[in-house]
Parts: structure tokens; C-alpha cells; sequence
């Protein structure tokens, strides 16, 4: 059994064992509280850059399906208290173990989790060096110092596809028992922008009648438009979206063209393109029960979240946005919509993949919107 | 949507007695209640017939009820105190159930009352189980199919169509008898045809089976506003075919993807919505078929439950006060989370360690009783434990159980394997184990036990690692091996035989190597928010989080799983200890394994430590916390057997000393002490084998009682009357060794019982009350009917007993409580048994006083003498305290859900529960009882008499007090005799064995009301237990004792419906209420 060691950048160790790939590798060390759903985590895009921990201890049990995953593994390492030796669920088609194993990512098990994430929790999210062989624990440590800091980042351009692609497929049911509505027939077209984004999210929109063109995260304005979109929507991704000001840019110059409707890193592009501000939080939000208030409606919904940055809600108050939606937990800006124009867009995940359901009300919400749209242009 | 202005007056109903299927959960469900709306500013008004709870503590609610909860009890209670709304469900189904009778005499009606929680509509939706279908066939979920039927063409269709196996249960019939798994077409004609035949309204219900599925509950609650949440998921270890309650349960789920728990976490929401449950609590359960994935809904209850109570231990998120609170109107995100306080209750908890709950069965104590498990609820009790990995928490709910048995030195028969997997059975668990280290695979135990492969491979990797240190040396164990082996669960005693030494050693070592637990929080969050609540747990993980306060703090060790004899008592006296700590100034620590309990509440004590109660894990917490003192005397016989070994490791223990607790139960020495205090006691003597224990008996004389020392609840007592049961007895009692002889005492037939508690500083005493049993000595004191004040003792007696308890108390050096039994014969008081610690009816006493007894009892353990407590003791430090009415304690018992067993009462404790009635005379009080008993006394009809030789002279004036109160009697040919020549009117009613329409026939045609049927000594044969099996099944009452019969004329001659009275303890004891205000001493 080969010894696993986490090094963070403020000295401290964590000892495990290793599993997955055999390596060493660096970044971001994050921690993400869902009780369920390791696989959809490790193949977010949004966490390329990152070192992972899973609060829930017990990883593996239900294995992989191919189904499940929401691109290729993106994360860098992953942190956990115990891997499953065997796989149970008939729709698994692959163990975690050796899942992680082929995508070359190394697993810390037998951690003490928790007393990582109140070192995370006390401390800020820290940058940190995971090796699955054993090694010096100090040497990891000077690694994890020397390893690039998150601020600053343009990782959406690194996870995003090189080439337009075309989506169409719908959500597929995990049992036959799901209470699932048939596929609408297609009726808008969307240009998806990939900052990193989740097939569920593909799926979704997909599911509810759009026929989507996802295109690169550096595409032009210019070149969205003329696909004629009766909607564009913005996705979620990896790193700081201050860099994205390229990104940005296009969107200010697309606003008032389609309905506009962005999610996690799509949201903090469109507030960039709204003139407004985003910073970083000392450890994030990851997980799938945080409470938001959705102050149109006063309904609180269960949400899956993943970001380590924010919208700054104070950089938007000279502006003609309506903040709709509030973290309950921190206060922290969860969804803001334009008062005149179609544009909206949530820092949290509607599609969930992992995580409660309670917002999938949003994707109908832009057909409505786009449907609206549609009307009025007539 | 603010807390609500309308409503100032709210009653709670409780769930009375502590019965299988429903138990102390209801009294942490309603305490938090109770508690939660007194803190918002409303009058609480409480009914609930358990005297036993803390609920039922006077400064919990405003108004307390200790009445039976029937619609004629509640109504009168209702009409005294016209409460604006009735909060229903917390009070488990039994409040449930009162609620909607209530509703349906329309007495909410009458008096303005408005149904909080759940509404009638939402309770029927759910509980109706064609209702409940066709909801959930509305949106979509599917359920088991079923079909009830009338005739087996019927049945025969049914299964054409849904195929088999299939799950029969009749209509109505106690303890689901007649009921069972058909698994083909002759099956189904002989289960239907029995069921049909037994069923009172001829009808079965036929449901598609999904045995073998996988089962989950999911705890949801909503808010006025449509917030909705999911609490606690929960897989169950066993799959579909055992009682949840009667199943191994782990929280979180474990082998769901998170598309599978989202899909079911929807259903949950929609299921809720669909049935209107406005606020609060629910329980929905799924099965899975993990062929498939296919869901279908088995049911859901719309109010909280054990499952909630669990789940709140489970999370930390505490479900019956939230749930109170939103009857109330708040909604979730108006509620802050008690644990984090910055976060509000509007979240769903996420935890990062494993829950792992095992339930605790006893049949044991009910010869006669299949020990097979199915779907209905057998277990008594259930222990929980919190570990960072399954296999840690498995580990230690296990050692939590205390069933006196270890996995490596039980014997298990291999040839039994595949019968003990394929029939679910209490010792399933154990026999996977063995199989495993007897080299059977998974897939193997899997096939018999459709035990999911996940939780299945845990088990084996703990064998393997057993097995892997077996041969090892102590110094073989190195630092990594140790930590690992402590990781995964295994306890020092586990360790310390697999290396053979001593489990001090192994501790010894595994310390010096570094190897220590520390201790994690329960916080909601896994740890992404700050916690402020010491809730903790063991591991062996890398950092302590207890934060030990540096304040003057006392360690209360409670009783663990509830068992028959150790139960919610205990618990209420563990809980008052806390309370009591606080008043005097000090920190309280609560250590505590059951989730069902009010202990177990965070809000109970200032730190609670979820843990198992051995001496391993108490040290651990005391390492960490080094408590000023440790408390032993209230959590029953569990923390009494720590009590010394806690000692000698250097925990010092507050009020009586260790030593003289045990010297109580040593016989030789306290017969030496009775003989210095002149105190009688039966002639007695122990045994090691069987010839001696023979002659002993011999030389005492028959009857004689024999037991082994050192039980709680009579296990294993008996009384024989021939040297032949001595000798049987002998044989199959292996309890017996030289230093656990087998204690033998003379028998006093006849004789009158009475308990009695007792205060003491070791100087002064008081007692606290005098107990007199309803039932003669022979019936375990537990479940003996018994009545403060006494009845029948006379001035001597009684002055003998206060006598008697002084010398005692002074002599054993008791500091806090004790109870004494005596047995009363012929004018003369012997000392039965003596137990220096706090006892079953402390809770009883407590509430019929108005005195809180343990509170006075931990300022004694405090160092404090009695005339420094005289405030909270109305100013009465000697004598005996004043009762102001009659207050009858009466136990429950559950005959009903072990088909087969004779309900005769005997030494052996078995009854679950207790109740109170209150009355201005003893009549009325027994009445009461009875009827919150669940066996109320007929109004009218024929009581029949079958009574032994000895007892007839005693019956014919029985029968004459029956015959006064307007009943007609019936009785064997014998007793019918006896009757006749003393004038009676009688029949003369057939023996079973004698010819037809026997009593047992006449019974089934409903023509006997009442049966009053007592034996000769324990021999019962198969005659007189038909008698008694055929009176639970037609639910007669059956009173086997002349004592109890002639109470149970009293009441009836008591016209307590007369009109139906209630008083409230506030009101019983409020002359008090002046001097016993203000807790500080």
C-alpha cells in the first residue's frame, strides 16, 4: 500500500493512503460537502485546478456510470476518509478506484477529512501538493507553494472545448420509476458557451426543447449572433472570472440581442459585463444544501453549489439589475436578473448533478423567457 | 410568516406508555415540543398517561395531565382548560390517533380547537392505505400492488396477476397472527384460508412482495410556506421484510448514486405535498429493487417518529422542535441552526461520519416466542453510534448493546448458518460474522440474505482483521496496526484477546504508542461552519475538538438501550441529574448510547457525549474531561457494573459508594448486616450445582424462589414449588458460578410486596414513598400494579417499614437514592431486596410528591446533607412524604406481539411500560390505571372465575363485590361451587378439556366480559394458558392475581365515569408550589 501525503502551503500534513493514479500533483485544495455524487464532482470542469475533498466519508460504495459523468475527470486530486473496495449499484459500469486510475488522478483515502476542512474552514482555501507514492512531506510542501495561485487565473480557456459543437440529447432516467417528463421537441436555438460546462446542464436545456451549438468560451459576439440564437447561454467554469474580460466583453455586446441566461462562472461574467465586481470567499461554497432565498417568489431552495468566487452585490447597485436571489448561509449574491432586458443568470446550479432538484424551475424560466422573446419580435 | 398571535393555549398529547413499536422517543419528541413553545411565550397544556417521562415534569408544561388519553379523559381535560389548538403529532400514533377521534366526536369542534401540525384530512391520506395508494398513483409513485380479499377466488386472481411470493396479513388480528409469506399457489389457499377464518371482519390484505428490495427512509418537514427539506436519509442494513424497527439502520444512505437519492428525495417532496402536510415532520419509507433500480413508496407518516428521532440524534438537527415551532407558523428560514447559530434550520444537514443504529430485542423473556424477525416490531430498545467510517460505527453500536455477548466467545453452530441468514432473526449479524471467519464468501452470505454487498464487505474487511491479528504478540501490534485496527472499530477488548493480555494492558500500550481517541462533533455542516455545541463522538482521527470547559463539572453515565427492567426511567432520572447539576452551579456530561431518549437531546446536558457505556469508551471521555465526579446510581445496572472497575481506574465516584452498592447484592455479607441490624429477611442460601441448590431448597422449605445474582428485571427468576423445577431449572440456568452463585429464598406466598425510595445523606432519611404492590409477592415488582399511598398496611407495619428503611440506609452509608423491597406476611416485614441507587419509580414517586427526587438526590451526591435541601422538599427532611390523592402505577405489557406466550405474571419482568391514574379513591385511581393501560375494566356482563384451590374463599368475596357492581358470574366447576354455597348467582362454565362451549368458546363469542384466572405456583399447563391466550386475542381482560381482581372490583364499584374527573399535577400539588420554588440551595 503506497502512502498518500497532502501538503498545504501553510505547513501542514496529512497522511493516507493511495489510490487512483500514482503521482504527484498540485492545486487549489477545496472542499465540497454533498453527501452524494463524487463522480459528478470529479469530471466538473469547474474544479480543474483544484485538489478535492469529500466531507462524506465513505467514496466508491455505488462505483461509476458512464451516464453520470459530466465531462472527462477535471479535478486534480481527490481527498477522502475511506475508498470503497467494491462496487454496488446496477447501474455502475466502472469502480471509482479505477475510474480515477485511468484519468491519471491521484487519490489521498484514509484522511482525516475533517480536520482538513477546519484547517480550510479557519484558514481559507489553501494551495496544497497531493502525492498517492509516499515522499517528503516538506519538499510537497515547497511544491504546493510554488504552484500557481487561484486569483488571477484564466482556466476557462484551458477546459473549454477548441471546437462548436452541436447538443441534443436529453436527460436520461436513472431508474424506471423516475417521474420524468418526455423530451419537448425542439423549438429554440441555443449557443451554449463552454466555460467548463456540465452536461447536465446540456441535458437539461436540451430536454425542455433547445437545439444547442456550444461553442469555445473566446468565441465573438459577432460570431454568436449570426447563429441567429433564440437564446445564449452562459456556463459554469473553473478560476477567477476576472481575467475573462475578453468574455465579458462579448456578453455586454450580445445583452438586449436574445434572452441571456448565466450559471456560476456564466453569472460572474455577465455581472462583469454589467459593470460589476467579483472577489474571492475564504473557502467557497461546495456542496449541495445550501439555503437561497429567492426574494421574487420568498421560497427558500436547497441548492448545489460550487464557486470560490462571487459577484460583489454592492459593485451592482448603480445598475439597472434586480438581485433576486440571496445566500441565507452568508448573505452572499446568488442570482441576479436585468429589470429590462432578458438577462439573468444564478451563482448556484439549477441542474444540480450533484444536488437537489428545487431549481430546475430556472431552465423553464428561460424557455419562458425565450419564448417571450420570440413573441414580441414577431 | 411569523410565529402565530391567534393561539395562546396548546395542547400536546403524548403517547402513554411505553410499548414495542413506540417508545421513549415520543418523550424526547414531546419534551422539545413542550419546551419550544413555553419558550415562544404559549401556555402549554400537556396530556399523557406515562408518569415515567419528562414531559410529564410539572415545569415543563403549564398544565400537566397524568390521565388516560381517551377522547372522554381528553375531552374533559379540554373542556377545563380550552386550549385554542391541539398539536398531534408528536405524540408518535397514539396522539395521532387521539387527535383524530377527538376530531371525529367533534369535540375540536365544540370547543374551538384547531388541529396543528397535520390536519384530519392529511392523517387519513396517509394512514388509509387505499387513500394513501390512490394519492400516490396520482403523482405518479408506485407502491407495492395489493388487494384486499374476502374469499380465495379472490386471492388466486390476485396472485395470476402480480405473481409470487406474496405477503398475506389479515384484518385485525393482534400481532399480526395469521399472517405470512406465500411462496406458491398452496400456500396462498392455506395462509388465505386461516387468514380469512381469523381475521374478525373475514378479510385479508394480499401485497405484492418486495422482500429482498432495498429499504430507505428519508425524514422530510415543511413549512407553511411550501419550504421543504430533507433531514436524514437512512438505508437499512437489512432489506424489505424486517421491521424498520426491528432493522440495522445507517445514516447517511450509502449505495444510492446521487441521480437515485434525488429521484427519491422528489418523491419525498411530492409525497409530502400530495398529502398536505402543511408543517412539520414526515417519514417517508422506499423500497428499491437493486436489480433494476425500480422505486416504489411503502409509506409515509405525517407526524414525527422513531425514525425522526434518530435522525435527529443522527444530524443534530432537532426535528420536534422545529417541527413545533412551524406548527406555529414560523417558517424554516425564520429559525436559526441551534448548532452553527448563524446558519438558519432552512438547510439540509450534511454529515461526515457514519450513524449506525442496532435495535435490541429480548426473547429471551417470552418462551414460547419464535425469535424470528419480520414485519412486525419486535425489538424493546435500540443503541446508536456515531463513527467516522460505517465499519467504526458498527463497531460500537454493537459494544453499545450490552447483550452480555462477544462475537469471539459466543458459540455458534456452523451447520445453523444458512438458517440463521435466510430467516431474519436477532442473531443474523453474528452469524454473517461467523460465516465470514469460517471462510464463506460474499456472494454467498449475500444470496441468503439479500444483505446489500457494500454493507456485506464491511463486515468481512472487520473479520479479516480480526483474524489477521489472531497469534499476534502485544508488541506486535505497532503503531500503524493499532490505529487501523482502533479506526475500523475494533474495541480494546477485542485486541487485548486476540493478544492475550488483559484489555488494561492493550490500553496501556496502544497509549504509550499514541494511539488515542479524541473526540469530533456532530455539528449539521461537516464542519463547514463553526460549531457551539459540544456534541461529541469517539475516533481515532487526528485532532480533539471536545474543548474541555475548566469548570467544576460532573459525568453522568446513563442506562444505554431501553430493555425490559431498564428503561425510560432511568432516563428520566439521567436527565433530571442534568438538570439538578445545572441548579447547583455545575457543568453537566452526559454519556448516553440510545437515540430514543431525552438524555440523548444536546439541549439536555451542557456536553453530551454520544457513546457506548463501556469501560473503554467512559474512560476515554473521562481522560479528555477529567469531571469532578461521575454519577452511577441513576442509569439502572448498566453504569453499576462500571461503577467499581470505573473506581479503580481513578474516576471518582459521587454519592454511594461503589462498594456498598455491591455489598447490597452480595447475599452473604448483607445477610450479615440484617442479621446485625435484626432485620428479617426470608430464610435464603446460595448454590453452585445442582444437588446443592436442591438441598437447599429442601431445607428451606417449598415454595422457594431461585434467581441468579446480579440482574436487573428478574431475567431468569423462578418459583418452585417442587425440588423438580429446582432441578430444571439448574440445568438450563448457565448463569451460575462460584462467584455468581444462584441465590434461593423461602417463598412468601401470599404475602404483600411494597416498594419503597428512599432519600438519604447517610444520617438523615426520607422517604420519599411507600409502595404498596396490587398484585401478591411472586410478580416482579415491575410489573406489580402498585399504589401510593398504601392501602392495606397497618400503623405498625407501616412504622416497621420507616424503621427498617433508616437502619438501612444508615448502615449501607447511602448517599442520594434507594430502594428497598419488603414482603409483608402475617403482620410480620421481611427485607426482600435492597438497591442503594435510583430505581423503576422514582419518576412515579416524583410526580405523585410533587417532590423531584433526583434533584434532591444529586445535591446529596454533591456533598449537601437533606436539612440543606429542605426547600425543595416542602421543608420535610423525616417521615414519609404526604401523597394529596391516590396514585396507582400500572405496567403494560407486550403479550400481544409475541403470539404463543402464556401472559401469566410471574418473577420475570416483562412488561415494557407504565401508566398512572389519579383518583380520590383507590377505586378510581385503578380504574384509570387500566384504562390508560390499554385493558380497561368492562362496564357491564359476565366475569368468569377459574382460581386455584388455595385462592377460593378469597374469590367468593371477590366475586360478591363483581356481583354488587352488577355483574353476572361464571366459573369453572370448582371455584362455581364455592361460589354457589356462599349464595352467589354463578354458571358453571366448561374447562377447555373438558367439552364444548367451553370458557375459551364462550370468550370468542363475546359472552365473557372479564377473567379472573389464577394458577397454582408457576406450573401453568396447556389448559389455563388457552384461557388466558384466547382472553388476549378476543381482548378480554385477564387479571391473574386475586389481588388485582379485587381491585379491579373496586374500581368498577368507584363510579370514576361518574362523572370522568382530571386534575393536573400543578394543581394536585400546588399547596407546594410556594415552598418549592427556587432550585439554589
Amino acid at each position: 500500500m503506497d502512502q498518500a501525503i497532502l501538503a498545504l502551503e501553510d505547513g501542514s500534513i496529512f497522511e493516507g493512503k493511495g489510490f487512483g493514479a500514482r503521482g504527484v500533483r498540485v492545486g487549489e485544495v477545496v472542499f465540497n460537502t454533498s453527501l452524494t455524487g463524487y463522480q459528478e464532482i470529479a469530471t466538473d470542469p469547474s474544479y480543474c485546478g483544484q485538489i478535492v475533498v469529500l466531507t462524506a466519508p465513505q467514496i466508491g460504495n455505488y462505483g461509476t456510470s458512464s451516464l453520470d459523468s459530466q465531462s472527462r475527470p477535471w479535478i486534480e486530486g481527490l481527498i477522502i476518509r475511506e475508498i470503497s473496495p467494491l462496487t454496488s449499484n446496477w447501474r455502475s459500469d466502472q469502480d471509482a478506484d479505477a475510474f480515477l486510475k485511468n484519468a491519471g488522478i491521484p487519490v489521498g483515502s484514509a484522511m482525516d477529512t475533517r480536520a482538513l476542512v477546519r484547517r480550510l474552514r479557519s484558514r481559507g482555501v489553501m494551495r496544497g501538493a497531493l502525492s498517492s507514492q509516499g515522499g517528503n512531506p516538506q519538499e510537497l510542501v515547497e511544491l504546493a507553494r510554488k504552484s500557481p495561485s487561484m486569483a488571477g487565473l484564466d482556466l476557462a480557456t484551458r477546459v473549454s472545448t477548441k471546437e462548436r459543437y452541436p447538443w441534443t440529447e436529453g436527460v436520461p432516467a436513472c431508474s424506471p420509476s423516475e417521474l420524468l417528463a418526455a423530451q419537448e421537441a425542439a423549438k429554440f436555438n441555443v449557443v451554449a458557451f463552454d466555460y467548463g460546462i456540465k452536461r447536465d446542464i446540456l441535458r437539461q436545456l436540451a430536454h425542455r426543447g433547445c437545439t444547442l451549438t456550444v461553442v469555445p468560451s473566446n468565441t465573438s459576439a459577432e460570431d454568436v449572433l449570426a447563429l441567429k440564437p433564440d437564446g445564449i447561454f452562459l456556463s459554469n467554469g473553473p478560476g477567477d472570472p476576472e481575467p475573462l474580460e475578453y468574455q465579458a466583453a462579448q456578453v455586454r455586446k450580445m445583452m438586449g440581442k436574445a434572452p441571456i441566461f448565466g450559471i456560476c462562472l456564466g453569472h460572474q461574467v455577465l455581472g462583469l459585463a454589467l459593470g460589476g465586481k467579483t472577489y474571492k470567499l475564504k473557502f467557497g461554497h461546495r456542496g449541495g444544501n445550501h439555503p437561497v432565498l429567492n426574494k421574487r417568489t420568498g421560497k427558500v431552495e436547497i441548492t448545489a453549489q460550487n464557486h470560490g468566487f462571487a459577484v460583489d452585490p454592492d459593485s451592482l447597485s448603480s445598475t439597472d439589475i434586480d438581485l433576486t436571489h440571496v445566500n441565507l448561509n452568508d448573505q452572499t449574491l446568488e442570482g441576479i436578473a436585468h429589470r429590462s432586458l432578458p438577462v439573468f443568470s444564478v451563482q448556484y446550479h439549477p441542474e444540480a448533478a450533484p444536488g437537489p432538484h428545487d431549481s430546475h424551475y430556472l431552465f423553464d424560466d428561460f424557455i419562458q423567457m425565450m419564448s417571450n422573446y420570440k413573441e414580441g419580435a414577431r | 410568516m411569523p410565529r402565530r398571535d391567534d393561539i395562546k393555549r396548546i395542547l400536546i398529547v403524548g403517547s402513554g406508555p411505553i410499548v414495542i413499536g413506540q417508545a421513549c422517543e415520543f418523550d424526547y419528541s414531546g419534551t422539545q415540543a413542550c419546551k419550544a413553545l413555553r419558550a415562544d411565550g404559549y401556555e402549554v397544556i400537556l396530556i399523557n398517561s406515562n408518569p415515567a417521562t419528562i414531559m410529564t415534569d410539572p415545569e415543563l408544561a403549564d398544565r400537566t395531565y397524568v390521565e388516560p388519553l381517551t377522547v372522554e379523559f381528553a375531552e374533559e381535560v379540554i373542556r377545563k382548560e380550552r386550549p385554542d389548538a391541539l398539536l398531534s403529532t408528536v405524540g408518535g400514533q397514539t396522539g395521532l390517533n387521539l387527535a383524530v377521534s377527538l376530531a371525529e366526536a367533534g369535540v375540536l369542534e365544540k370547543y374551538n380547537v384547531e388541529l396543528i401540525g397535520a390536519k384530519i384530512e392529511s392523517i387519513k391520506k396517509a394512514e388509509d392505505r387505499l387513500l394513501f395508494k390512490d394519492a400516490m398513483r396520482k403523482i405518479g409513485l408506485d407502491t407495492p400492488q395489493s388487494q384486499l380479499c374476502v374469499n380465495v377466488e379472490t386471492g388466486e386472481e390476485f396472485a395470476k396477476k402480480v405473481g409470487y411470493p406474496l405477503i398475506l396479513r389479515p384484518s385485525f388480528t393482534m400481532g399480526g397472527s395469521g399472517g405470512g409469506i406465500a411462496y406458491n399457489h398452496e400456500e396462498l389457499i392455506d395462509i388465505l384460508t386461516r387468514g380469512i377464518d381469523l381475521s374478525p371482519v373475514g378479510e385479508v390484505l394480499i401485497e405484492e412482495s418486495v422482500l429482498g428490495w432495498k429499504e430507505y427512509e428519508l425524514e422530510v418537514m415543511r413549512d407553511l410556506a411550501d419550504n421543504a427539506i430533507i433531514i436524514c436519509s437512512i438505508e437499512n442494513f437489512d432489506p424489505m421484510g424486517v421491521h424498520t424497527g426491528d432493522s440495522i439502520t445507517v445514516a447517511p444512505a450509502q449505495t444510492l448514486t446521487d441521480r437515485e437519492y434525488q429521484m427519491m428525495r422528489n418523491a419525498a417532496l411530492a409525497c409530502l405535498r400530495e398529502i398536505g402536510v402543511e408543517t412539520g415532520g414526515s417519514n417517508v419509507q422506499f423500497a428499491i429493487n437493486p436489480e433494476n433500480g425500480k422505486m416504489v413508496i411503502v409509506e409515509m407518516n405525517p407526524r414525527v417518529s422513531r425514525s425522526s428521532a434518530l435522525a435527529s440524534k443522527a444530524t443534530g438537527f432537532p426535528i420536534a422542535k422545529i417541527a413545533a415551532k412551524l406548527s406555529v407558523g414560523y417558517r424554516l428560514d425564520e429559525i436559526p441552526n441551534d448548532i452553527t447559530l448563524k446558519t438558519p434550520a432552512c438547510f439540509e444537514p450534511t454529515i461526515d461520519y457514519v450513524v449506525t443504529k442496532v435495535p435490541r430485542w429480548q426473547f429471551e423473556k417470552f418462551p414460547g416466542a419464535e425469535a424470528v424477525l419480520g414485519t412486525q416490531m419486535k425489538s424493546v430498545g435500540e443503541v446508536m453510534a456515531i463513527g467516522r467510517t460505517f465499519k467504526q460505527s458498527l463497531g460500537k453500536a454493537l459494544r453499545s448493546l450490552e447483550t452480555g455477548k462477544s462475537s469471539t466467545t459466543e458459540v455458534y453452530d456452523e451447520a445453523l448458518i444458512p438458517k440463521k441468514l435466510i430467516t431474519p432473526n436477532p442473531d443474523r449479524l453474528q452469524y454473517i460474522r461467523f460465516a465470514f471467519r469460517k471462510g464463506w464468501t460474499i456472494e454467498r452470505v449475500q444470496e441468503m440474505t439479500s444483505i446489500d454487498p457494500w454493507f456485506l464487505t464491511q463486515v468481512k474487511q472487520t473479520i479479516d482483521l480480526e483474524e489477521s491479528l489472531a497469534g499476534k504478540k502485544l508488541e506486535d501490534l505497532d503503531q500503524v496496526t493499532l490505529r487501523q485496527a482502533k479506526r475500523d472499530g475494533l474495541s480494546d477488548k477485542v485486541l487485548a484477546r486476540a493478544v492475550n493480555v488483559t484489555p488494561n494492558e492493550l490500553r496501556d500500550h496502544r497509549k504509550s504508542l499514541g494511539v488515542e481517541a479524541v473526540f469530533n462533533r456532530v455539528d449539521t455542516c461537516a464542519a463547514e461552519f463553526e460549531s457551539f455545541t459540544p456534541y461529541l463522538y469517539s475516533s481515532y482521527e487526528s485532532e480533539c475538538e471536545a474543548e474541555p470547559s475548566d469548570k467544576k463539572k460532573i459525568m453522568i453515565l446513563g442506562s444505554g438501550p431501553n430493555r425490559i427492567g431498564q428503561g425510560i426511567e432511568f432516563d428520566y432520572c439521567c436527565c433530571h441529574a442534568a438538570y439538578a447539576l445545572n441548579d447547583f452551579g455545575m457543568e453537566s456530561i452526559m454519556v448516553n448510547c440510545n437515540p430514543e431518549t431525552v438524555s440523548t437531546d444536546y439541549d439536555t446536558s451542557d456536553r453530551l457525549y454520544f457513546e457506548p457505556l463501556t469501560l473503554e469508551e467512559v474512560l476515554n471521555i473521562f481522560d479528555t474531561e477529567k469531571p469532578d465526579g461521575a454519577i452511577v446510581q441513576f442509569g439502572g445496572q448498566t453504569p453499576l457494573n462500571l461503577a467499581l472497575p470505573l473506581k479503580k481506574n481513578g474516576v471518582p465516584i459521587i454519592g454511594t459508594a461503589p462498594e456498598n452498592i455491591d455489598l447490597a447484592e452480595d447475599r452473604k455479607l448483607f445477610g450479615k448486616l440484617l442479621e446485625e441490624l435484626d432485620i428479617p429477611s426470608p430464610e435464603n442460601g446460595t448454590a453452585t450445582s445442582i444437588e446443592e441448590a436442591c438441598s437447599v431448597a429442601r431445607s428451606l422449605g417449598f415454595p422457594v424462589l431461585v434467581r441468579p445474582s446480579y440482574v436487573l428485571g428478574g431475567r431468569a427468576m423462578v418459583i418452585a414449588y417442587e425440588e423438580e423445577t429446582v432441578r430444571r431449572y439448574m440445568q438450563e440456568a448457565t448463569l451460575f458460578s462460584q462467584e455468581r452463585p444462584v441465590l434461593i429464598d423461602r417463598f412468601l406466598e401470599d404475602a404483600t410486596e411494597v416498594d419503597v425510595d428512599a432519600l438519604s445523606d447517610t444520617e438523615n432519611v426520607l422517604i420519599a414513598g411507600i409502595m404498596e404492590h396490587i398484585e401478591e409477592a411472586g410478580v416482579h415488582s415491575g410489573d406489580s400494579s402498585c399504589v401510593l399511598p398504601p392501602i392495606t398496611l397497618t400503623a405498625e407495619e407501616r412504622a416497621t417499614i420507616e424503621d427498617y428503611t433508616v437502619k438501612l440506609a444508615r448502615a449501607l452509608n447511602v448517599i442520594g437514592l434507594m430502594n428497598i423491597q419488603y414482603a409483608i406476611k402475617d403482620g410480620k416485614v421481611y427485607v426482600i431486596e435492597v438497591n442503594p441507587r435510583g430505581s423503576r419509580t422514582v419518576p412515579y414517586v416524583s410526580k405523585a410528591t410533587g417532590i423531584p427526587l433526583p434533584k434532591v438526590a444529586v445535591g446529596l451526591m454533591l456533598g449537601k446533607k437533606l436539612p440543606e435541601l429542605a426547600n425543595l422538599l416542602n421543608g420535610q427532611t423525616s417521615g414519609v412524604l404526604p401523597v394529596p390523592k391516590f396514585f396507582v402505577k400500572s405496567p403494560v405489557f407486550p403479550f400481544n406481539k409475541f403470539p404463543g406466550v402464556d401472559p401469566v405474571l410471574g418473577p420475570e419482568m416483562r412488561s415494557t411500560g407504565e401508566v398512572m391514574g389519579v383518583g380520590e379513591s383507590f377505586g378510581e385511581a385503578f380504574a384509570k390505571a387500566q384504562l390508560s393501560a390499554g385493558t380497561p375494566l368492562p362496564e357491564k356482563g359476565t366475569v368468569f372465575f377459574s382460581v386455584s384451590q388455595r385462592h377460593k374463599a378469597a374469590a367468593v368475596e371477590v366475586a360478591r363485590k363483581f356481583a354488587a357492581a352488577g355483574f353476572s358470574l361464571a366459573a369453572t366447576r370448582g371455584t362455581a361451587q364455592a361460589m354457589k354455597a356462599a349464595g352467589l348467582q354463578v354458571k358453571v362454565v366448561f374447562k377447555v378439556n373438558e367439552g364444548r362451549p367451553n370458557a375459551v368458546d364462550l370468550m370468542k363469542a363475546g359472552q365473557l366480559q372479564l377473567v379472573v384466572y389464577t394458577t397454582n405456583g408457576a406450573l401453568s399447563f396447556s389448559d389455563e394458558q388457552a384461557i388466558r391466550r384466547s382472553a388476549i386475542t378476543s381482548r378480554v381482560p385477564c387479571i391473574t392475581t386475586l389481588s388485582g381482581a379485587k381491585a379491579a372490583a373496586e374500581a368498577l364499584l368507584s363510579g370514576y365515569r361518574d362523572p370522568v374527573k382530571v386534575w393536573s399535577l400543578q394543581e394536585i400539588h400546588q399547596a407546594d408550589a410556594s415552598h418549592t420554588t427556587g432550585a439554589s440551595v
